[in-house]
C-alpha cells in the first residue's frame, strides 16, 4: 500500500505563511500609526484547533467531507469552507447521516480509500448505523467523525445534552474496527492518524473517531504536529501453508477457485487472472467485488465435482464446505477474516471446517501462490490443466448461451422484464467506458463483459434496505474525475428509504445514470411472505397490502425532478427504453444526473 | 392485466376436479382464468407475469403436463423447508380446478423468439 500524498497544505509553511501574512499587516497598521508609539509584537494570530484538524486531513488525502452539518462539529465544518476553502476536503451536503456513510462506501470501493464522513455523536451515529454496519460487512474502510460535547460544563442547554454521549461510539462498536475519543490535540492528531491506518489495513472496515465540539474550537499550541502515516503492507501467508496449499492444487484433479472478495484493488482483479490459468481451474465469483472477468473463458465451475476448493476472502462458505465434506474433497480456507472478528453482530457466517486454513490477506498472498504453483507444475502437468482448461471453458460457453435463452423469455413483456432492461442499457454502455455502481438484478453479470476492477463493487454487504441510492451516488462521484459513465439499476424500495441522494446528486453535478428496477413491491419480502402463508394453509390475497408500494403508485421521474435531477418515465413498454437511455446517457456524459423509471417484473 | 389477458386462450379439456372452482361450468379449463389466478395467488413474484422465470425457474414455454404440474405445486421443492425453494400450494390456496387454469393460461401463452433473433441477443 503507497503512503498518501503529502499534505498539499505543510504545517510549517503554512505556520510561516501565516506569521508573514500578520507581519505585513501589522507593518500596514504601522506605516498610519503615530510616530512615537511602539512597534506592535509581530506574533502570529492563535491558531483554531479545526483548522489544525482539517491540516491532518488534508496529509491523509480526504478528497470529501460527506455530512448532513450539525453543531458539533461546527468547528471543523468552518475550517473546511474557510480555512481550506472547501477543497480537499470539499464539503458535500447529505440530506441524512445514513446516505452520508453509504456515499462513502461506493465511494471507497471505487477509489480505494475513505473520504470523511462527520456526524453528530449520538443522533448522527444512530442514523448513520445501519449504512456502517453494511461497511463493516462487506470490509470497506469508513472514516467516521462524531462531533459531541464531553465535558457536561460546556453543554450550553437542552439539546446539547440530549446530542452529548458518556461513550458515544458504543453504539457502533460491534461494527467499527476501532474507535478512540481523544481528550487533547495531541490526542486527537495521533488518533486521525491511527484511525486512517486501522482503516486501511486488511480487513479493512470502518472507524470512529469522537471530536470534542470544544476542543475543535480551541487554539493549537506551536508545538502542534500531524503523526507520520505508514499504512501497513497487508498480512501475507505463511510461506509453509502456501507450499503446502500449491501443492494441493497442483495436485488436484478438478480445483475449484471460490471467492467473495479476493480482488481487494483492480491488482487483485489480474492477479486472480493469473491464478486461474496457472491452474486452469474455473472461479466461481460470488460477486461482492469484481474478482474475476465476467466472460473469461475460465469464469464458473461446479464445487459439486471439485476435489480441492479453493476458498480467497470468501463470505458465507457453508454450503460449499458441506459440498466439500460430501465429496471427501479438500477445503482451503485463504482469509483474513482469521485474523478479526467481533462476537455480537453474527456477519462471521458459519464456521467453516476447513483442511488448510490461511489467515493472511489473498491478494497479497496471490503473488507467492502462483509463483509456488507454477514452481511445482510440470511439464505432463500443465497438459493435464490444459485440457481442464477446455473443459472448464466449455462450461462456461453453455452456460452464456443458456443465460442468452433465458433472457429472450419475457422478452417483450410489460413490465418490462429485467433481462430486456439489462441488454438494453449494455447496447449503450459496452462501446463506452462504464462502471455499474449497484444493481439487484444478476442479468449483466450473466451478460455484460466485466473486465475492470471498478466496472462492479458489489451490493450492501449487510443487505440494509437504503444502501443502494447513495452507494450509487457516491460511487458516481468518485468515478466523475475518471471521466467514467456511472450506471445503477436502483430498487424502488430502497430508493425510498434515502431519497435525499438524488439531491446531493443534483448539487454536486454527479454524472449517474440511475435506471429505476420498479417492481412496486418489496418483492423480497413478498416471497417470504408466501412461504409463511402456504406453510399454515392461509390465504395469499392480503400480499399487496402488506408488501406493495403501488396504490398510490410512486413516480420516481417526478421524484428526481423535484430534486433537480433530469428524468424520464415511467416506462411500461420496453419499445420505449433505447430512447430513453439514449437520453440519459447523452446528460450524463454532459456531467449530470439522470433518472428513467422503469416499471419492471419482479425479479 | 388487460395486456395479459389479452395472451390468453380458453381451452376445453375434460377435467375432474372436487377443488373449490372458481369458475363456471365446472367441466372447462379456462386459461383466462388461470391469468387471474396466477396473479392473485403471487406466482409472477418469482416466475415473472408471463412464466418467464426470475427467482423461480420459467414455466412456459414447455409447461409440464398437468399432472406434474400439479404434483409439483402441490408438494413444492423436493425437501423445501422455509426459505428455501417453491413453496407447497395446498388446494386451500389454489384448488385443483385453478390449477388447471392456470396451467393452461401458462401452456397457451405465445412462444417466446430465439435469442439469436433478438438483436440486442447476439454475442
Amino acid at each position: 500500500m503507497d503512503e498518501p500524498d503529502k499534505p498539499a497544505v505543510d504545517r510549517r509553511s503554512f505556520l510561516a505563511g501565516a506569521a508573514t501574512g500578520a507581519a505585513a499587516l501589522l507593518a500596514a497598521q504601522a506605516s498610519v500609526a503615530p510616530a512615537q508609539e511602539a512597534p506592535a509584537k509581530t506574533t502570529a494570530p492563535p491558531r483554531p484547533a479545526s483548522d489544525f484538524m482539517v491540516d491532518i486531513f488534508k496529509s491523509l488525502d480526504m478528497e470529501y467531507m460527506f455530512s448532513m452539518c450539525a453543531s458539533s462539529f461546527m468547528g471543523i465544518h468552518e475550517s473546511i469552507l474557510n480555512y481550506a476553502e472547501d477543497k480537499n476536503p470539499q464539503s458535500i451536503t447529505c440530506t441524512h447521516e445514513e446516505i452520508s456513510v453509504a456515499m462513502a462506501n461506493g465511494y471507497a470501493k471505487i477509489e480505494g480509500k475513505p473520504v470523511l464522513v462527520c456526524a453528530h455523536a449520538t443522533v448522527g451515529a444512530q442514523h448513520a448505523a445501519m449504512a456502517l454496519y453494511d461497511a463493516w460487512a462487506d470490509r470497506v474502510p469508513i472514516y467516521l467523525l462524531l462531533g459531541n460535547t464531553n465535558d457536561a460544563a460546556d453543554r450550553q442547554g437542552e439539546v446539547f445534552w440530549l446530542h452529548s454521549a458518556q461513550d458515544p461510539a458504543a453504539l457502533i462498536r460491534d461494527f467499527t474496527k476501532w474507535d478512540d475519543n481523544p481528550a487533547s490535540l495531541t490526542h486527537f492528531a495521533e488518533s486521525a492518524v491511527r484511525a486512517y491506518k486501522i482503516a486501511m489495513t486488511p480487513p479493512y472496515g470502518p472507524v470512529a473517531v469522537v471530536v470534542d465540539e470544544k476542543l475543535q474550537l480551541e487554539s493549537a499550541p506551536p508545538s502542534a504536529r500531524i503523526p507520520k502515516l505508514s499504512v501497513p503492507t497487508p498480512p501475507a501467508g505463511d510461506s509453509g501453508a502456501v507450499a503446502e496449499a500449491a501443492k494441493l492444487l497442483v495436485a488436484a484433479e478438478n480445483p475449484v477457485i471460490v471467492t467473495t472478495r479476493a480482488a481487494r484493488t483492480p491488482a487483485g482483479l489480474a492477479l486472480m487472472v493469473e491464478l486461474a490459468e496457472a491452474l486452469q481451474a474455473g472461479v466461481i465469483d460470488q460477486r461482492r467485488r469484481l474478482n474475476f472477468p465476467t466472460r473469461h473463458r475460465l469464469s464458473g465451475g461446479n464445487v459439486a465435482e471439485a476435489d480441492v476448493v479453493l476458498a480467497l476472502e470468501a463470505g458465507d462458505l457453508s454450503g460449499v464446505a458441506r459440498t466439500v465434506r460430501q465429496r471427501n474433497a479438500k477445503l482451503i480456507n485463504l482469509t483474513a477474516g482469521h485474523l478479526f472478528q467481533r462476537s455480537n453482530y453474527q456477519d462471521f457466517q458459519r464456521y467453516t471446517e476447513a483442511d488448510l486454513s490461511i489467515a493472511a490477506d489473498a491478494e497479497a498472498t496471490l503473488p507467492a501462490l502462483i509463483e509456488e504453483i507454477r514452481r511445482q507444475t510440470t511439464a505432463a502437468r500443465q497438459e493435464f490443466f490444459r485440457q481442464r482448461g477446455e473443459r472448464v471453458a466449455a462450461a462456461n460457453a453453455q452456460a452464456f448461451e443458456r443465460a442468452r435463452a433465458e433472457a429472450a423469455n419475457g422478452w417483450d413483456a410489460s413490465p418490462v422484464s429485467t433481462a430486456r432492461l439489462s441488454m438494453e442499457l449494455w447496447a449503450q454502455l459496452k462501446n463506452e467506458d462504464w462502471s455499474y455502481v449497484t444493481g439487484w438484478v444478476n442479468w449483466p453479470m450473466r451478460l455484460w463483459d466485466f473486465t475492470k476492477h471498478y466496472q462492479y463493487i458489489g451490493r450492501a454487504g449487510a443487505e440494509g434496505v437504503g444502501y443502494h441510492a447513495p452507494a450509487s451516488v457516491g460511487a458516481a462521484l468518485a468515478n466523475k474525475k475518471h471521466g467514467r459513465i456511472s450506471v445503477a439499476i436502483q430498487p424502488d424500495g430502497d430508493l425510498m428509504v434515502a431519497p435525499g441522494a438524488l439531491w446531493t446528486a443534483a448539487r454536486y453535478q454527479v454524472p449517474l445514470l440511475m435506471v429505476m428496477q420498479n417492481n412496486r413491491a418489496y418483492h423480497q419480502e413478498v416471497m417470504w411472505f408466501q412461504r409463511a402463508a402456504l406453510m399454515r394453509n392461509r390465504s395469499l390475497e392480503r400480499t399487496e397490502a402488506g408488501f406493495g408500494l403501488g396504490n398510490p403508485n410512486i413516480d420516481f421521474a417526478k421524484l428526481a425532478q423535484s430534486m433537480g435531477v433530469a428524468s424520464s418515465g415511467p416506462i411500461t413498454d420496453p419499445k420505449e427504453l433505447a430512447a430513453a437511455i439514449k437520453r440519459g446517457i447523452g446528460v450524463v456524459k454532459g456531467g449530470e444526473p439522470y433518472l428513467i423509471d422503469v416499471v419492471t417484473q419482479a425479479r | 392485466m388487460i395486456r395479459l389477458l389479452g395472451f390468453c386462450v380458453v381451452l376445453t379439456l375434460a377435467f375432474a376436479s372436487a377443488g373449490q372452482d372458481t369458475r363456471a361450468p365446472a367441466n372447462r379449463v379456462s386459461a383466462a382464468n388461470g391469468a387471474t389466478v396466477f396473479m392473485r395467488v403471487g406466482c409472477p413474484a418469482c416466475h415473472g407475469t408471463v412464466g418467464h422465470g426470475g427467482a423461480g425457474p420459467k414455466l412456459a414455454p414447455n409447461t409440464l403436463p398437468l399432472a406434474a404440474f400439479t404434483t409439483w405445486v402441490r408438494n413444492g421443492t423436493p425437501g423445501w423447508s422455509y426459505g428455501n425453494g417453491m413453496p407447497a400450494f395446498p388446494p386451500a390456496s389454489l384448488s385443483d380446478a385453478e390449477l388447471a387454469d392456470v396451467r393452461a393460461y401458462l401452456a397457451g401463452l405465445p412462444t417466446p423468439r430465439p435469442a439469436d433473433e433478438i438483436p440486442l441477443l447476439r454475442p
